[in-house]
């Protein structure tokens, strides 16, 4: 699915993706974890091709396809998703609108038939139910006036219709209590199947309770340090990151 | 020189057609230039009363002496009028495009992102065609329908023949000819515009538009709008389309004229799209419109909505003069600037009557190296006991050397008059684009739909077939702002 390879990147000049590597196959959810300013983020927005981050080395392929020289609608059309870790507020669009033209927009890409309003509310308000999301939020414009609990729900409608094939979740779990983490897990975990992958970005363990991973890596100074299962996150979690940032200082 | 001989020349022709001497009405041009006897020209063709006549005469020696207004933030050279022509009878069919393959392929591209159906692409761009177009039986039935409940939709011209002494009791009355130079021009030489009257409580059964006028074409340059809702009647408005239109004159300097008697409601709704010029600022129209509604009647209402996305320079506010005790006018506005488009636009609200309140919500959208300026006035009058005004205008800035200005008067002479002002400038931001790009969404997609999401109070008061295609056009007049 994802084959990421020797990549460094820059950002303003500097240098903070420092030969990353990492392969993730179909049907696996990875946790990435590490210090902040180790490079999580700029992960995230390199494999999406956020403006700013530029790749001076390596090569990301993503279903076989180096993806680095495509524009990011065109990878979100391939299939790629990230939940944002501060989603945007796009105030008077509508949440619906806002789905309704990414939905297409995929379709388009892929070249499928664009839905019409009728078959788009029907898979909606399945959706909704399945996440137990109140329709009401559908009509609000786009994170106009959300709780961060409710910011980050909105991440997993918009995931659960655009039904990505790698989803890439940014530190989903910053700033949600214990109640929004577990609704967003869930959606989450209703997404898993053998077809799609995820990528979890995070600070810390607790996420990892709820979304349990195949693999975890550790993050650290731009490269992966160590790699292991779910329990390397408990051990992060005791011991911290400390052995990994002076490691290579 | 050459012009003046040109004149007298043709003044000789209009004294022969006075006595009584034959002449094709179809195929006269009047030359280059403008004098007292091009005015009476127009005047002779349109086979004027004497009265009206002697109004243009006046408005046209009061012209003569009025400044160019220049208060505007909008920079253009000085206007050459006579290097215009103010009369021109409407095109033969051998001038025109024979077919829409003849027809700028940038134009028809346009439409297609409309969805303008083919014929109407013929209409607009101008082609010639023998067969009648299904808007012109569309426009039979329509005023079938209108002449029922005893609606009167007609060209101005055809007013002035038919029903003189509303023409006379109207006209001019809300923009007195001396108004300002541009008005006063469209008053000396007004080729044509349309006429409405809504009797007595009537609601006007369908939405009244100049597409469905028939004789509406030629008439852009120096169009003049008359509509009277009397007691108790309703009617919306439909101005312009979506489309562009094909016009060779610069200079467009129209008069729309409103009034409301008592319980009587006017809803006008503008979709300006006239050439703007191309991506250098080379060409494009000077839209410089006079637009002024009065609520003479108690309880009245005029409500303006405007969606301005076309001309090189636009120069345009609908007012409302609120005479009548509790009358109510309302402003919606969207300005779209892109390339080298300049636009100073607004509204002034002037409350004489108690208890009258207005609400203006302003839109400015600015990209490319475009500026757009919003320029309102509210004045409350002494006796406006009561009075109220809301105004918000926000502008939305794409890129950075686009500009964005609002310029707000507000002049109060009642202490119990209330007045809200809000204003907000922001900037499409990066952050927003690439929120939208991934999730699949183009890039220009995302500015349009951004755009419309700030628009979106202002859309919700478009008639919805015209909302829709509204929507469209911001993306459009967008095209080549980002990236």
């Amino acid at each position: 699915m994802l084959e990421i390879k020797n990549l460094h990147a820059t950002v303003d000049g500097k240098e903070i993706l420092k030969g990353l590597d990492l392969t993730i196959k179909a049907g696996e959810v990875h946790a990435i974890m590490g210090p902040n300013g180790s490079g999580k983020s700029t992960l995230s927005y390199v494999m999406t091709g956020r403006e700013g981050y530029e790749v001076t080395e390596g090569e990301v392929l993503f279903k076989g396809k180096n993806i680095l020289e495509m524009e990011p609608e065109e990878r979100a059309g391939e299939g790629l998703f990230l939940a944002f870790q501060y989603p945007v507020e796009i105030p008077g669009v509508p949440n619906t609108t806002f789905l309704k033209e990414a939905m297409n927009s995929v379709r388009r890409y892929r070249g499928e038939d664009e839905l019409d309003a009728m078959q788009f509310v029907k898979l909606v308000r399945e959706k909704t139910k399945q996440l137990g999301i109140n329709d009401e939020m559908l009509k609000r414009a786009v994170n106009v006036g959300f709780s961060g609990g409710e910011k980050k729900r909105n991440e997993a409608l918009q995931m659960a219709v655009l039904e990505p094939c790698l989803a890439v979740l940014d530190e989903t779990d910053s700033g949600l209590d214990i109640d929004a983490l577990k609704t967003v897990a869930n959606s989450v975990n209703l997404l898993r199947g053998p077809d799609n992958a995820m990528l979890v970005i995070t600070h810390y363990q607790r996420l990892l309770d709820y979304i349990v991973p195949d693999q975890v890596h550790v993050l650290a100074q731009g490269r992966i340090q160590r790699s292991g299962g779910k329990e390397l996150a408990l051990e992060l979690e005791k011991k911290g990151y400390a052995e990994f940032t002076g490691a290579a200082a | 020189m050459a012009a003046t001989v040109e004149t007298v020349e043709q003044v000789r022709g209009i004294e022969k057609y006075k006595y009584g001497f034959v002449t094709d009405i179809e195929t006269e041009t009047a030359p280059k230039g403008l004098s007292e006897d091009i005015v009476r020209f127009i005047s002779a063709k349109k086979n004027e009363p004497e009265w009206l006549l002697e109004w243009r005469l006046k408005a046209y020696r009061h012209w003569l002496t009025m400044p160019e207004p220049e208060w505007a933030k909008v920079q253009f050279p000085p206007i050459d009028y006579q290097d215009s022509y103010y009369y021109s009878a409407p095109k033969s069919p051998e001038d025109r495009p024979k077919s829409l393959d003849e027809v700028d392929p940038k134009l028809l591209e346009t439409y297609e992102k409309l969805g303008i159906p083919l014929t109407e692409q013929k209409m607009l761009a101008g082609v010639a065609v023998d067969a009648v177009f299904d808007s012109v039986s569309v426009a039979t039935t329509f005023k079938k329908n209108l002449e029922e409940v005893g609606v009167i939709f007609c060209s101005i011209s055809e007013a002035v023949q038919n029903h003189p002494e509303l023409v006379k009791k109207y006209l001019g009355s809300v923009v007195p000819y001396g108004d300002n130079k541009h008005a006063c021009l469209n008053s000396a030489v007004f080729t044509d515009g349309s006429f409405v009257y809504i009797p007595k409580g009537v609601r006007c059964p369908m939405e009244l538009s100049t597409y469905f006028r028939i004789n509406a074409e030629n008439t852009g340059q120096f169009e003049r709008t008359l509509i009277i809702a009397d007691e108790g009647s309703y009617v919306s408005y439909l101005e312009g389309c979506t489309a562009p239109m094909r016009d060779e004159n610069q200079l467009h300097a129209a008069v729309v004229e409103l009034i409301t008697l008592d319980d009587a409601e006017i809803k006008y709704s503008t979709v300006q799209n006239w050439y703007p010029g191309d991506e250098n600022g080379n060409g494009g129209i000077y839209n410089f419109v006079t637009k002024r509604g009065a609520c003479r009647g108690r309880n009245s209402k005029i409500s303006w909505t405007q969606v301005e996305t076309g001309s090189a320079i636009t120069w345009k506010y609908p007012s409302c003069i609120l005479q009548g005790d509790n009358s109510v006018g309302e402003f919606y506005s969207i300005a779209i600037t892109n390339n080298h488009q300049q636009a100073d636009t607004g509204t002034k609200m002037i409350h004489l009557g108690k208890n009258t309140r207005s609400r203006i919500i302003a839109k400015g959208i600015s990209a490319g190296q475009s500026d757009s300026t919003y320029r309102g006035l509210v004045r409350i009058s002494a006796k406006a006991e009561g009075a109220r005004n809301f105004t918000q205008c926000d502008s939305l800035l794409i890129g950075d050397r686009c500009g964005a200005h609002t310029v707000p008067y507000i002049e109060s002479k009642n202490r119990n008059a209330i007045l809200e002002h809000e204003a907000t400038t922001s900037r499409i931001s990066e952050d927003q684009l690439f929120y939208c790009r991934q999730r699949g969404i183009s890039e220009e997609d995302a500015v349009a739909l951004v755009v419309n999401g700030f628009c979106r109070e202002v859309m919700q008061q478009l008639p919805m077939e015209f909302a829709v295609e509204a929507q469209k056009l911001v993306g459009i007049s967008l095209e080549g702002s980002v990236g």
